[in-house]
């Protein structure tokens, strides 16, 4: 009989599946660890008590009301992204335009608040914001699923060039509304009368100085709505049918154009809605950074939670409370920025993965016995 | 120096229980053709794969030039100089011929002169006679020449075997002429040629010996001097077996479905389906039989509603004797007519079901629409999916398991389950039992039988002649994409069906 073939030393073989409570625990794990080897990096650098730098990274995020109330306002932002993006990304269209979408949204929305800040009644303003800033985020979301649908054309790369289409737009109304020389960027649109702000311009005193709760408010009923129609309505199931299989669609007689249209015209819809808040709830201005690598940051929520708009609130929370409290370390122990973005590097690379070794087992070569992480 | 360019002896090979290579021993002299012929899943491609360094067989001896060779990868392949051309061409779209044929090639160069490498090339197309622009990018290429390319760039890597699966599938006949001639030359120059196929025609045209191989085991090699269509069908299909599977004469048989002049092409632009004709009738399980890729997807497909064609396919409903055209309607369409069909498609958790989704998720793929509103109605789904699991004993954790964890037999169960619920009048399925065990596989014979009672129209797709014959009631051949016969499946014999599968007889010899 000729040679066996060696077998190699490790091979990664997919699991079945791994039981509840082992997943949560792996999960928690990874964390745990993400956590430790932060804190080996933490003391290298600073010299100090990674227990200390762990307690400021709290108080970052949630040490005053004020933080907190940072910490939430954001990752509703964020939520609300990944929410965006999340039927696109469930029916296998890999929009990773969410940024530009929202620029665009944000753009459409200073454009009402200067043009018509001054003139027009509240209420018709703000309606004109939502709609033109819904419009621009459909429009730039459905010029790539046009392509994709019409002639296959790769919706990732169009989708990221689409983003620099719409950070050169921003640059440019920068310059033509604001800053014809300088620093290029625009300051607080409506300073002095507040028009087109949520906080102020809109139901006033209600919440009274949380106002900006209206933003949490909408984002928390965009939630349950992204739930029911993924779950529990025709459209939604269409997604799930276009993204497991275009056969299978076909055959169950769904229009697969239709639905990809669709979905990415709401995908692009509520990036622009996102883009809305954004300018008009919390940063009265807007700027080539106004979306900030949400876009990006969203797939990893969306992804994380599996499509799952519930666990997308825990995931964002987490991120965002990582990302607010590292800022607080980096100014408190006098390190830069960027030494905060190395501990959310580490603790994301923990988490992403322990994803891993939910899904697969590494098989050491056989010396009788197999051998599981 | 040994006479035989290759030798094999008594290769194994096993895919957990399924052995589909048992004890198979061939071998292949210099300057000779041999065809290897075999009905679907006879184990020529496994073979065949071993040679090529991608399995690994069990057991068994591999000789090239007299010397025993151990073949781990295609690598290994190549230095032993065995080329092999796969049914799908692996080039690169974007490179030229050229590139494609140096494309991996490890010379120790670092620069590649591209003149002196296409003068080379050259040479190599002018002695064997083939035609090929050099600088043509792939993807202006037509199939034909894109298999010159794989052919050329085995040769110039100094391969002295060539392995041709299904070399002809693709071919118009011109371009199979042409092909011929070419690889008659190359054998004329001492380079030994194993190709893989089912016409037998061309077997006959082509090759010095024919090896065949049955259900995984090797039959015998023969002259092609001394063969004939029908000794190699006989060798071919083999004893017929007996199955016992319970047949009833059709009740009232009515005109259910009639397709005219159906043509459609498939991908390649190439005619999958060319002028098909036929009837089915209510009561009666019309079998379809045919070599893999003869039409049989298309025309099931075409009837769905989701292959384009020309032609006429007319549906009649046996009860009210209402007709409906269905060429040119999508799936929706057809369904909104009232017309209650039933597909089993040959891929089923591509194309049949949602593999991530549990059973009630599955049964929406047919009723999801139910209900005004926007939301999708639950209940009914989940019933039947209760129904279903209770009625076909379907083995699963629960019903919300995803369906892709379940096995081979049960995926059926749940796809046949779901399209039988709807009391449909038409009932197409597409290798219904394909991987499924014996018992499964009765399991849905019975099922099909119980629908042909209640009076529904049953086409079936199989490649097992032995089920063909004793389940269906009238049997119809496709051979290329046309009809080459229908018969009455109580009196045909197998070696008629595989005559008719692998050649169109008369009827060729008038087109020729």
């Amino acid at each position: 009989m000729p040679n066996r073939t060696k077998e190699p030393f490790i091979r990664i073989i997919k699991r079945d599946s791994m039981p509840f409570a082992k997943r949560v625990l792996v999960r928690v794990l990874a964390i745990l660890a993400s956590l430790l080897v932060s804190a080996v990096f933490i003391f290298i650098i600073t010299r100090s008590n990674p227990a200390d730098v762990y307690r400021s990274l709290v108080d970052g995020a949630i040490g005053t009301g004020r933080r907190t109330w940072n910490t939430l306002r954001d990752t509703s932002i964020l939520l609300a992204t990944a929410l965006a993006i999340t039927p696109a990304f469930k029916m296998r269209f890999w929009n990773i335009g969410a940024e530009g979408q929202i620029l665009v949204g944000g753009i459409a929305t200073a454009a009402i608040m200067r043009y018509w800040g001054n003139s027009v009644h509240p209420l018709v303003m703000f309606a004109a914001m939502v709609i033109v800033s819904v419009l621009a985020g459909l429009v730039w979301g459905i010029i790539p699923a046009f392509f994709k649908a019409h002639w296959n054309t790769n919706e990732t790369l169009f989708t990221l060039m689409m983003n620099y289409i719409a950070i050169q737009l921003t640059a440019f109304f920068s310059i033509v509304w604001e800053a014809k020389k300088g620093s290029g960027t625009i300051g607080t649109i409506n300073q002095k009368t507040q028009a087109g702000w949520i906080s102020t311009g809109f139901l006033p005193d209600i919440f009274g100085k949380f106002n900006y709760s209206i933003n949490v408010i909408i984002i928390l009923a965009l939630t349950i709505a992204m739930f029911i129609y993924l779950t529990y309505t025709k459209h939604g199931y269409e997604i799930s049918v276009v993204g497991q299989s275009e056969n299978t669609a076909r055959y169950a007689g769904i229009h697969v154009k239709t639905v990809i249209l669709r979905t990415m015209a709401l995908s692009g819809a509520i990036c622009g809605f996102t883009g809305f808040l954004l300018v008009s709830g919390s940063s009265h201005t807007i700027s080539t950074n106004t979306a900030g690598g949400r876009g990006f940051t969203a797939i990893i929520v969306s992804w994380l939670a599996k499509f799952n708009p519930f666990i997308m609130i825990l995931i964002s929370f987490f991120l965002v409370f990582m990302g607010n409290g590292a800022t607080q370390i980096a100014s408190e122990f006098q390190l830069n920025e960027s030494a905060s973005e190395v501990i959310t590097g580490i603790i994301l690379f923990f988490i992403l993965g322990s994803e891993f070794f939910i899904n697969f087992k590494p098989v050491f070569r056989r010396n009788g016995k197999e051998s599981a992480a | 120096m040994s006479a035989y360019a290759i030798e094999l002896k008594g290769i194994c090979k096993y895919f957990g229980a399924v052995a589909a290579n048992q004890d198979v021993s061939l071998n292949v002299k210099k300057g000779e053709i041999l065809s290897l012929l075999g009905e679907n899943g006879s184990g020529k491609t496994t073979l065949m794969n071993m040679l090529s360094g991608i399995y690994f067989p069990d057991a068994g001896q591999i000789f090239v030039d007299g010397k025993e060779v151990t073949i781990r990868s295609p690598k290994d392949a190549f230095r032993l100089g065995i080329g092999m051309i796969h049914q799908h061409f692996k080039l690169i779209d974007i490179f030229t011929a050229a590139e494609n044929i140096i494309l991996g090639m490890e010379d120790g160069q670092r620069v590649i002169r591209m003149k002196e490498v296409c003068a080379d090339i050259q040479k190599l197309l002018d002695r064997y006679g083939f035609k090929l622009d050099l600088n043509k990018k792939v993807y202006d290429m037509s199939v034909s020449e894109k298999q010159t390319v794989e052919i050329v760039k085995m040769l110039y890597r100094g391969a002295s075997l060539l392995i041709l699966d299904e070399p002809t599938a693709v071919l118009t006949p011109q371009e199979t002429d042409h092909l011929f001639e070419v690889l008659r030359n190359m054998r004329n120059d001492g380079k030994a040629i194993i190709i893989i196929t089912h016409k037998l025609h061309e077997v006959l045209a082509i090759s010095d010996r024919v090896s065949i191989l049955r259900k995984g085991r090797y039959i015998g090699t023969v002259d092609t001097a001394e063969a004939t269509e029908m000794s190699l069908t006989e060798m071919m299909v083999g004893e017929k077996i007996s199955l016992d599977i319970d047949r009833c004469d059709p009740v009232d048989p009515k005109k259910c479905l009639e397709v005219k002049h159906l043509t459609c092409l498939n991908k390649y632009g190439v005619k999958a389906l060319n002028d098909v004709s036929f009837t089915a009738m209510s009561g009666e399980i019309l079998g379809i039989a045919g070599i893999a890729g003869s039409g049989q997807k298309e025309l099931l497909e075409a009837v769905a509603g989701l292959q384009a064609g020309t032609g006429s396919i007319l549906f009649t409903d046996p009860d009210t004797g209402k007709e409906e055209e269905l060429m040119g309607k999508d799936p929706l369409q057809i369904k909104r007519m009232g017309i209650s069909l039933a597909f089993v498609p040959e891929d089923r958790l591509g194309m049949g079901l949602v593999g991530d989704m549990g059973m009630p998720g599955n049964m929406m793929v047919r009723s999801y629409r139910t209900g005004n509103g926007p939301l999708l109605e639950q209940r009914g789904p989940k019933a039947l999916s209760e129904k279903i699991r209770e009625d076909l004993g379907v083995v699963t954790p629960g019903i919300n398991y995803p369906v892709r964890r379940l096995s081979g037999g049960n995926v059926q169960k749940v796809l046949v389950g779901r399209e039988i619920a709807s009391a449909p009048k038409l009932i197409m399925t597409a290798y219904a039992v394909r991987g499924l065990d014996i018992n499964t596989s009765y399991a849905i014979y019975n099922l099909l039988s119980d629908e042909k009672k209640a009076g529904a129209a049953v086409i079936y797709v199989g490649e097992d002649l032995d089920v063909l014959l004793e389940l269906s009631d009238r049997i119809l051949v496709l051979c290329q994409g046309q009809v080459s016969g229908i018969v009455d499946a109580r009196t045909t014999t197998k070696e008629q069906i595989g005559l008719m599968m692998t050649s169109l007889g008369r009827k060729e010899e008038e087109h020729a």
